[in-house]
């Protein structure tokens, strides 16, 4: 209960941490209830099949949440992850089906086909000072009729590649401890969180992503170009973005030209449940990744214990909200 | 600080409680039918037929579907978790055949009988298919056409999309009968809206702006047929016989002022009593046809308000 100490006023740096963590630890905790809570609820809820379909749901929302949280933090707002993840799967599909080009080269394609995206949306941002809500709204549509228009608006199936569904499905730690097929898609989740994470927090273009978020122009004044560090910042959420794109067209050995709306929603609600602030300049991976799977948690407890569907999104909803509350009344708080 | 973790935790705890009760016993017959949507009045229909059958042969049914028809990953989740709960069978609609084949296996190798509803999946796991001959059904249309038409014109398609297997069944169900049987009609266009009213409204006004004399739209589902209402609504344009398919309020309303010609209904109450019927007479181990065909049939004007069509309309 004491988290406001009345000596020695804090550095800002250590304040920003010590508030992600107080979040973090409310979201871990919220979701260890609700995990205790589901499994009394339903014998079938705590199996290992079970969980890992939660952690399968997962993967994608949680590496698109990834992405999002760094543009977050930087004051800005990015709602073309979703298409832009279609357009990356895409893309792939272009290089791998139509093209017939090996697998490395596809997942190279999406790679670079997000960093281009997010670097165009960084200056649009940047450059032309558009505010980010409609830069990326604009990317969005955008990006979904191109993803139509390059696809000829049917599915691009990867039949031709083999190695191709395994990028997700496949559980190379299944193979090492046969008991926990944790599928691949899972495990680079955490691997890029773990990336994106240390950038956050050990680079200096973590640091300027803070930095942007919390006061801009002070930075620009400081002599900083602005400009360069935020279209960076834009084009490596792009590059995750990418990385998810990869995921989802795994899991559906295909990609899906008209999917991607409505995902963009999902990951901001990820990031806001894990503790980081719409208004910019804090936040964390981490947080950003117990918010994803606690919706995932959300979503698949209420349906294994039969809950009908329209109380599932009331439920979500609501839960939206008081997390958001409850990080609101903290700062209050320490304020 | 405390008292709010505290919040968290017990509105979490009080969600999974309170849907306790809805958890069941053991012994009960639990069976899942994941569908292609939720909100639409046709999947509500299908899930009424489908509680109708639950009732009448004692089973528990859950029914659930993804918010749009994209959205084939979350659809994926929704069978994961159905096969959770160690169903005694699955309904399936599948958006996307081939992303559905791993748990589809899995749901076969576990013993658990899979039957496929409204369109089919490409893969020899479903033991049956609950559906409507949707190519007879569009050719019908055609029939109908024609005959407004007195065998001859021109007419255009407004289709809800070329990748869905109801999309292409009544799209060329339709093309093949008029290329075949009427000679003097000519198809001017075949365009997709989506499903969407809004989207097939604009389709259908630049196809009756493109083809100012043209006799006949017609609409392959709710939504395009409902766009086709809209254009020729906005549009004032007279003389363009339309029919649709399925019905909703929208839909029986213009075929009741006279605006729509008439237009196909499925079955889709018996879609959902059939998949359920299925799935208990697969479970016991009974052979099943490969398809079980869940009828259809046109109305206007003169028989909507007929038992057997109001049966299966909805609203």
């Amino acid at each position: 209960m004491t988290t406001t100490t009345p000596e020695a006023p804090r550095s800002a740096l250590s304040r920003i941490v010590a508030a992600g963590t107080h979040q973090r630890v409310l979201a871990f905790a919220s979701l260890i209830v609700l995990l205790i809570g589901f499994s009394i609820a339903s014998p079938n809820f705590m199996q290992t099949s079970n969980m890992i379909a939660i952690l399968q749901a997962t993967s994608v929302n949680g590496v698109l949440a990834i992405a999002v949280t760094l543009v977050i933090i930087t004051g800005g707002i990015d709602l073309s992850v979703g298409t832009m993840m279609t357009f990356c799967a895409v893309i792939t599909g272009v290089v791998l089906t139509y093209a017939g080009m090996p697998l490395p080269l596809g997942v190279m394609a999406a790679v670079l086909t997000g960093a281009a995206c997010g670097a165009c949306s960084g200056t649009f941002v940047a450059k032309m000072a558009i505010p980010p809500f409609i830069a990326t709204l604009g990317m969005m549509l955008i990006l979904k009729g191109l993803s139509l228009v390059i696809s000829g608006t049917r599915p691009i199936y990867f039949n031709d590649t083999p190695g191709f569904s395994e990028i997700s499905r496949g559980s190379l730690i299944g193979e090492i401890i046969p008991a926990v097929p944790i599928p691949n898609g899972v495990l680079i989740l955490f691997i890029v969180a773990a990336v994106t994470a240390y950038i956050l927090n050990r680079t200096v273009l973590g640091r300027y992503c803070f930095a942007l978020g919390s006061n801009e122009e002070s930075v620009r004044l400081s002599g900083v170009n602005t400009d360069r560090w935020k279209i960076a910042i834009y084009a490596l959420a792009g590059s995750i973005v990418g990385i998810a794109g990869l995921l989802i067209a795994s899991r559906l050995n295909s990609a899906q030209p008209a999917l991607g709306l409505g995902y963009e929603l999902e990951a901001i609600a990820a990031v806001v449940i894990g503790g980081t602030s719409l208004s910019g300049g804090r936040g964390s991976i981490l947080g950003s990744l117990i918010g994803a799977l606690i919706m995932a948690v959300l979503t698949n407890g209420l349906r294994v214990l039969s809950v009908a569907q329209e109380w599932q999104t009331v439920v979500t909803g609501a839960i939206i909200i008081l997390a958001v509350y409850a990080d609101m009344m903290r700062r209050k708080k320490v304020k | 600080m405390l008292s709010r973790r505290t919040l968290m935790g017990a509105l979490g705890l009080s969600i999974a409680l309170a849907s306790a009760p809805a958890a069941y016993a053991q012994d009960e017959i639990y069976i899942p039918l994941v569908s292609k949507g939720f909100q639409h009045q046709f999947w509500q229909a299908v899930k009424a037929g489908a509680d109708q059958a639950a009732e009448e042969f004692g089973v528990r049914i859950t029914f659930e579907g993804p918010d749009n028809e994209t959205m084939v990953d979350r659809q994926i989740d929704m069978l994961a978790a159905a096969l959770a709960n160690k169903p005694s069978a699955i309904g399936f609609a599948a958006l996307d055949s081939q992303a559905a084949i791993p748990l589809l296996r899995q749901a076969a190798d576990a013993g658990i009988p899979v039957i496929a509803f409204d369109s089919g999946v490409d893969s020899d796991i479903p033991v049956a298919t609950a559906t409507t001959d949707n190519v007879a059904a569009a050719a019908l249309a055609a029939d109908k056409m024609a005959e407004f038409l007195g065998g001859s014109g021109k007419v255009a398609v407004v289709a809800h999309d070329q990748t869905s297997r109801t999309g292409i069944d009544r799209r060329d169900g339709f093309l093949n009968r008029i290329a075949s049987e009427y000679p003097n009609i000519e198809v001017v266009s075949v365009q997709y809206g989506a499903g969407d009213q809004l989207t097939s409204t604009e389709v259908a006004k630049a196809i009756l702006t493109a083809n100012p004399d043209l006799g006949g739209l017609f609409g392959t589902n709710e939504g395009s047929a409902i766009g086709i209402v809209n254009a020729v609504r906005e549009m004032g344009s007279e003389g363009v016989t339309i029919i649709g398919y399925d019905s909703g309020k929208a839909q029986t309303d213009a075929i009741r002022d006279g605006l729509m010609a008439g237009a196909i209904t499925q079955n889709p109450v018996g879609i959902g009593y059939e998949t359920v019927k299925a799935a208990v007479a697969a479970m016991n181990g009974e052979t099943l046809p490969e398809i079980i065909d869940t009828g259809f049939y046109y109305y206007d004007q003169s028989n909507i308000d007929d038992a057997e069509i109001q049966a299966v309309l909805y609203d």
